[in-house]
């Protein structure tokens, strides 16, 4: 598999295929063994690195069911993303609806939705060069599924709010970031720009096409489908 | 592994209860600085910014004593039992001297204690400021205090203890009694810094009536030879509310029996406990008894334990309903830090050691209400000071 700077790839692919698995061995998270192949990030090889090496180096995730810190306010995890990069927190959880949670514990009672605006505006604080998205629309609800959206394309500079008196040709001008995201239903595909899709089926990489293009096959044929083709 | 032994018994003959007196201090600036250091340790402002009141009792002599505010009195009990004949109503009337042997020293060997008293109505903004302090070495200080209360009356008293920093070895043995009135509040944060042969056993009872609130908060960070208390509050009027919060940390050598008991006697009483433990080398025994006696009522216990690197920590949650309509309720957790908490930090950054001082930080962080700032500044520092010797 490989990301090109600035692409958006989609992972498409049946439960217990190993989709997760893969994104939490490229963030480097324990409890996974690579037993061949490595990883290569901005030229360098990343595959026995620490999992805080990578996120310095612009790896970034948001996990699907991230874990509750207790006495950990989400304002000092924001914190914590941003580093010693400025940042003004309240500006930032007043665009992505997290006000409300910002002086409570991370992820303590958190919504479905929650945990993803908050995952977003963490990684928003943090700038990850490579965004690695689990299942960034599960449990969120119709209206904050459009607000997610637009917070991932903001991150990945390719959205459509992007300051006053930019054209649409200046968009990521100033770089723009790569992402891996997963899908389970497609839903997201409605509102962030994609440049290509993949296949994982039973830990093997079986497809690589239009991202739009694979989701319409997998509804129309389930993937019964991908697995026909990929023998 | 770590081995569970029974609490040493303290001997009191090890200790005497005689020693020479102090002057009394009318300017707090004057107090040696060793000593105005443990002071500050333990919440107790010497320039008494943002404080009510100040109490200071040195060994057994009360060095300072002074209320800014109308409608609160302090005085040492000693005073009070001198100026207050209906005092005989209150004093001995919640602990029994014959409780046990440290009681009946108490009751016997008094060295005086404060006696602090809220008129009815009267809402004190700021904390009063309590110090007991121990600077004779081999001394056993033995404190009875009284705090009352009154009816719609607010108050929130600091309590520091501490030992001076010469001292060897010492005994504290404090006796309260509060009685808070009907719909009258009263917040205690009590902060020990001990040495690492010191015992300590306080014996404390607190009544509330009707729509009263105790809140409770301990905080125990430095070592300490041993530790044992199990205050008690009745809720005995509708209502009542009391909430304990305690964060208890047991270096090597420490020894930490700590809990509290609630119960709930009066239709719609609330109670709470919170516990937050860690040991590094040390023993918690961390214990919490609700008891329901009525129908309506609501309590609710939880008990944290961490162990790092060695130690012991037990949880003994105990629930007791006596009726149908009880909700009560515990959850207790002893463990290490969760590995999976330690990588989303680290995905976020931070290197283990950041990330594991983090936790340790959140989980000590219990919402303390109504500290001043400067006094939660000062908790906070102690706090990544002693992460620093648990590392």
């Amino acid at each position: 598999m490989e990301i090109r700077n600035g692409e958006t790839h989609i992972l498409f692919g049946p439960n217990g295929s190993g989709k997760t698995s893969l994104m939490m061995t490229i963030m480097g998270f324990s409890g996974y063994k690579i037993t061949h192949g490595k990883i290569t990030f901005k030229g360098e090889d990343i595959t026995y690195k620490p999992l805080n090496e990578r996120a310095r180096m612009g790896v970034g995730v948001l996990i699907q069911r991230p874990p509750t810190i207790r006495g950990l306010k989400t304002r000092t995890m924001v914190n914590i993303c941003a580093r010693n990069r400025e940042l003004n927190v309240d500006e930032l959880a007043e665009q992505l609806r997290c006000t409300e949670f910002l002086d409570r514990d991370i992820n303590h009672h958190f919504s479905g939705g929650e945990i993803k605006r908050s995952e977003l505006m963490q990684l928003t604080a943090q700038q990850p060069d490579l965004v690695l998205l689990d299942e960034p629309e599960s449990g969120v609800d119709l209206e904050n599924i459009a607000l997610v959206g637009d917070a991932i394309n903001t991150l990945l500079h390719r959205g459509t709010k992007f300051p006053k008196g930019k054209r649409h040709r200046d968009m990521g001008l100033n770089g723009q970031k790569s992402a891996l995201v997963i899908t389970h239903t497609g839903h997201i595909l409605d509102y962030i720009t994609t440049d290509k899709g993949q296949v994982l089926y039973d830990g093997v990489m079986c497809c690589s096409k239009n991202a739009g293009e694979i989701l319409r096959w997998i509804r129309e044929y389930g993937y019964q489908e991908c697995i026909r083709c990929s023998n | 592994m770590f081995k569970l032994e029974e609490i040493k018994d303290v001997n009191l003959e090890d200790f005497q209860s005689d020693v020479e007196d102090h002057d009394y201090i009318e300017d707090l600036s004057r107090i040696e600085s060793h000593d105005a250091r443990k002071f500050i340790n333990v919440g107790v402002d010497t320039a008494e910014t943002g404080r009510a009141g100040t109490f200071i009792q040195k060994d057994k002599s009360v060095v300072h004593c002074r209320s800014c505010q109308a409608g609160v009195e302090m005085m040492s009990i000693t005073k009070a039992e001198q100026k207050y004949d209906w005092l005989k109503d209150y004093s001995w009337k919640s602990v029994s001297p014959n409780t046990d042997k440290f009681t009946s020293q108490a009751k016997n060997k008094t060295h005086n204690g404060y006696f602090i008293r809220v008129l009815p109505g009267v809402k004190v903004d700021q904390p009063l400021q309590s110090c007991l302090y121990i600077a004779k070495d081999r001394f056993s200080q033995n404190i009875h205090n009284i705090v009352i209360a009154e009816e719609g009356s607010e108050l929130h008293i600091i309590n520091g203890c501490a030992t001076s920093p010469h001292i060897a070895s010492g005994l504290h043995v404090g006796v309260s009694e509060f009685y808070i009135k009907k719909g009258a509040k009263l917040t205690f944060t009590m902060i020990h810094d001990w040495g690492e042969n010191v015992y300590v056993r306080p014996r404390t009872v607190t009544h509330v009536e009707e729509g009263g609130v105790l809140i409770s908060n301990y905080i125990s960070l430095k070592p300490v030879g041993s530790l044992q208390m199990f205050p008690t509050t009745y809720l005995d009027g509708e209502g009542a509310v009391a909430r304990f919060n305690s964060i208890l940390v047991a270096s090597k050598g420490s020894y930490l029996d700590v809990g509290s008991r609630i119960i709930l006697n009066a239709p719609g009483t609330r109670a709470e406990i919170i516990s937050r433990g860690i040991t590094y080398g040390g023993t918690i025994i961390a214990r919490g008894d609700l008891v329901g006696k009525v129908a309506g009522i609501k309590a609710h216990l939880e008990c944290k334990g961490l162990i790092l690197n060695n130690g012991l920590m037990k949880a003994i949650p105990e629930l007791s309903g006596f009726v149908p309509g009880v909700e009560m309720s515990h959850e207790a957790a002893v463990g290490k830090i969760d590995q999976r908490e330690i990588e989303y930090l680290m995905a976020r950054g931070l290197d283990e050691e950041e990330a594991i001082s983090t936790i340790v930080r959140g989980f000590l962080n219990v919402n303390i209400e109504g500290l001043p700032p400067g006094l939660q500044e000062k908790l906070d520092k102690t706090i990544s000071e002693t992460q620093k010797d648990m590392m």
